[in-house]
């Protein structure tokens, strides 16, 4: 199949066949970054903005090595959320971008569905780098990466997200992306941090973090945000850890080869002890690593669509 | 002045007429409705194969002036009304100033007298500035002709307030419209709780926010006899309170609005805030539950809520686009299609939802097609279907949830007070 669409919102809109094939030219594209000289020319002559609403380090660093690793011109753009309300809106800096002959715009916002709405009114690609709790399209994608090269396929894996399901983009991408290639997931997490209805989206969920564990080939643990306003009624830190945090005692009932996932940035003792973020499951350097292949497969592809 | 509509379906509940005949208009009143007129008349509109009802009472609209003629005036708002089939109409009291005073309303008046081309009835509101605390002065607000009462946009969260409120407004024999929200229950959310916000990743409003509202509400109207009118009801719930109480014997009425009869949660997917509205639009079952209770009676109305906003404040992040859509221009069509097209109300049915009921409720002498009443009368072409496009719509603004859509039964002409003050054109 080619590649027919000029952004990447969501994967809930993707079908089977095109998260595959992305993850296949992810593939080949991985090669790149163990070269002496990391460079191919696929995106010369192009320009990716990063227009970033939230403060982001590694998704933006991550993008920018793939753009530049693809021989693009990279432009960053910072703005403060807040200055949104008296600045230009969404609409017309995407219009500025676009009259700057930009070719792709890889966006985080805080808003859920802004490079929906951004997508909708440019010509030029649209890359979700994040929007509000709604989807990480290109952090999904990579966690599904690093899982295939860890174990080979997803298809029947049983994968269980760990964390605040109900305010995590990382989440509902994961769901969206791994049930459709089809993994079994699992979401556990204290009942307010649940959002309501998520078993119709093809997932089971479960409180008990020990009985997870026991069945899962790979668990992705999600940062806990304590610094947001959402989780202001929420429990105690140290309170989160011992009911979910995942713990050297907790993965010796696990499968010995458990895969350990983290979108990062984590927080040691809150959602993960350290022994088990540094130790043999974990995978959390490589999934930085598989992030830049991914993410220039993503800026390939759109740029080939359009 | 005598203009004679020759041969058309003549529709009035309140005469319970379904009947094929003429319908003689002397200047602005009715003179004469019945079979083969003999009369010399200045204009005849041949309604062959049309339908003639009572110009609609639409007694949810929000005409932005004063305060934001930049969304809507009440000329653009009635002009938009008629276009619609809508005669009569009530004002929402949330502009700026609200219509909290005596003096704030005489002065609306003015601005309706001028430039209205339709009744203009007005809202007055029920705390001063809306803002929950302080009742405003009933009697004032109707001494300069308010009709009725509401804080619409919020609800008065304390209950002895509320209750003081009805009370004060049955002494003064005004009607209170209630918009239930509980907003501490609401909080910042924007579309329907469910599936729909988990999977857009959006903070839910939840039915709760909404039917507990209402069950306080009528539990308060009952303590004291007084009479309620339910605003804008969207789910379930909400309705089976309303038949629970009406089987009770409470004084309380009910309306809807086309979307929420017509649109499912899932038009939103796209984040499209066309689709956002204030309540949200709900699940499947809600909308059958709706439109049960206009089958059954337990929604006596329906009503427009038509809330126009400048593309502005529509056309960005979802979170941050108002909330509210137009619908002067389509509530008849939707409801037409909706309603009557698949059965669920017969013609005298859907004139009592649109016509009858909210002028009874109201308490204003229109939506009859009485002898010697003013002469509001709407024919329409019930086969005729059309597309609803953007440069359709008179109103200054054009967020409407049905762009696009395909409708049945269009407006030919509105008659207000005896002059036919809008004649459809082919380009429509």
């Amino acid at each position: 199949m080619t590649w027919q669409r000029k952004d990447l919102l969501g994967l809930e809109e993707l079908g089977k066949e095109e998260i595959g094939l992305i993850l296949d030219t992810a593939e080949s594209f991985k090669e790149v970054s163990s070269r002496e000289i990391k460079k191919v020319p696929s995106l010369r002559g192009k320009t990716v903005v990063n227009l970033f609403y939230e403060p982001s380090t590694r998704t933006r660093v991550s993008f920018e090595v793939a753009a530049k690793r693809l021989s693009a011109d990279v432009i960053n753009i910072a703005t403060e959320a807040s200055s949104v309300k008296k600045g230009e809106t969404l609409i017309d800096t995407g219009l500025n971008i676009q009259a700057l002959k930009a070719d792709i715009i890889v966006m985080r916002h805080n808003y859920s569905g802004a490079p929906v709405l951004l997508a909708r009114h440019l010509n030029i690609s649209v890359v979700n780098a994040g929007d509000g709790w709604h989807e990480h399209p290109t952090q999904a994608l990579l966690d599904i990466f690093t899982l295939k090269e860890k174990l080979g396929r997803i298809e029947g894996l049983n994968v269980a997200i760990i964390g605040d399901i109900a305010h995590s983009r990382v989440a509902r991408s994961n769901i969206w992306g791994l049930t459709k290639l089809g993994a079994k997931v699992v979401v556990c997490a204290p009942k307010m941090l649940i959002p309501p209805a998520i078993e119709q989206m093809g997932v089971k969920v479960l409180g008990d973090i020990d009985e997870v564990l026991r069945n899962a080939d790979a668990v992705n643990v999600l940062r806990m945000q304590f610094e947001r306003d959402e989780l202001a009624a929420f429990p105690e830190q140290l309170e989160y850890f011992k009911n979910f945090g995942i713990t050297k005692e907790r993965l010796q009932k696990a499968k010995k080869d458990i895969i350990v996932m983290h979108p990062g940035p984590i927080n040691r003792g809150i959602e993960i002890s350290s022994e088990v973020a540094d130790g043999l499951n974990s995978v959390i350097l490589e999934q930085v690593t598989n992030g830049i292949a991914v993410r220039m497969a993503v800026l390939f592809l759109v740029a080939q669509a359009q | 002045m005598k203009l004679l509509i020759r041969n058309g379906r003549v529709i009035d509940p309140a005469n319970n007429l379904d009947a094929i005949c003429d319908v003689l208009i002397e200047n602005t009143k009715i003179l004469q409705i019945s079979q083969d007129i003999q009369t010399e008349a200045d204009t005849i509109i041949d309604a062959s194969e049309k339908i003639v009802l009572p110009g609609l009472v639409d007694m949810h609209v929000h005409l932005r002036e004063p305060g934001r003629e930049d969304k809507e005036t009440v000329l653009t708002g009635t002009n938009a009304a008629i276009r619609g089939g809508v005669t009569s109409l009530l004002a929402m009291p949330n502009t700026n100033p609200a219509m909290d005073l005596g003096e704030n309303i005489k002065l609306f008046k003015e601005i309706i007298y001028k430039t209205a081309c339709a009744n203009v009835f007005v809202c007055g509101a029920l705390t001063m500035g809306r803002l929950g605390k302080e009742l405003a002065d009933f009697a004032k607000l109707k001494k300069e002709g308010a009709i009725a009462l509401s804080d619409d946009g919020a609800s008065i969260d304390n209950d002895r307030l509320m209750l003081e409120a009805l009370k004060q407004a049955k002494k003064q024999n005004l009607l209170v419209i209630s918009h239930c929200e509980d907003k501490m229950l609401s909080l910042k959310g924007v579309v329907n709780l469910g599936l729909t916000s988990t999977r857009m990743g959006l903070a839910g409003i939840s039915k709760e926010s909404e039917y507990k509202r209402v069950a306080r509400d009528i539990r308060l109207a009952q303590k004291i006899g007084a009479v309620i009118h339910i605003a804008h009801i969207s789910c379930k719930e909400s309705v089976e309170i309303i038949a629970q109480a009406k089987k009770k014997g409470v004084k309380v009425t009910a309306e809807t609005c086309p979307h929420y009869f017509f649109l499912t949660e899932e038009e939103v997917l796209g984040f499209d805030t066309n689709f956002k509205m204030n309540p949200p639009l709900r699940a499947k079952e809600d909308v059958l539950a709706i439109r049960q209770g206009l089958c059954d009676g337990t929604i006596d109305v329906i009503a427009s809520d038509h809330a126009p906003h400048t593309e502005n404040e529509k056309e960005i992040e979802f979170d941050r686009a108002e909330f509210g859509v137009i619908g002067l221009q389509t509530e008849l069509a939707v409801s037409i299609a909706e309603l009557v097209k698949t059965g669920l109300l017969d013609w005298l049915g859907l004139a009592k939802k649109l016509c009858l009921n909210p002028a009874k409720i109201l308490g204003v002498n229109k939506g009859a097609l009485t002898l010697r009443r003013d002469a509001d009368i709407t024919i329409i072409d019930p086969q005729k279907e059309w597309l609803v496009k953007k440069e359709d719509f008179v109103s200054k603004s054009k967020n409407s949830a049905f762009l696009g859509k395909k409708l049945t039964g269009i407006v030919e002409y509105a008659i207000f007070n005896g002059k036919i003050s809008y004649k459809r054109t082919n380009s429509l």
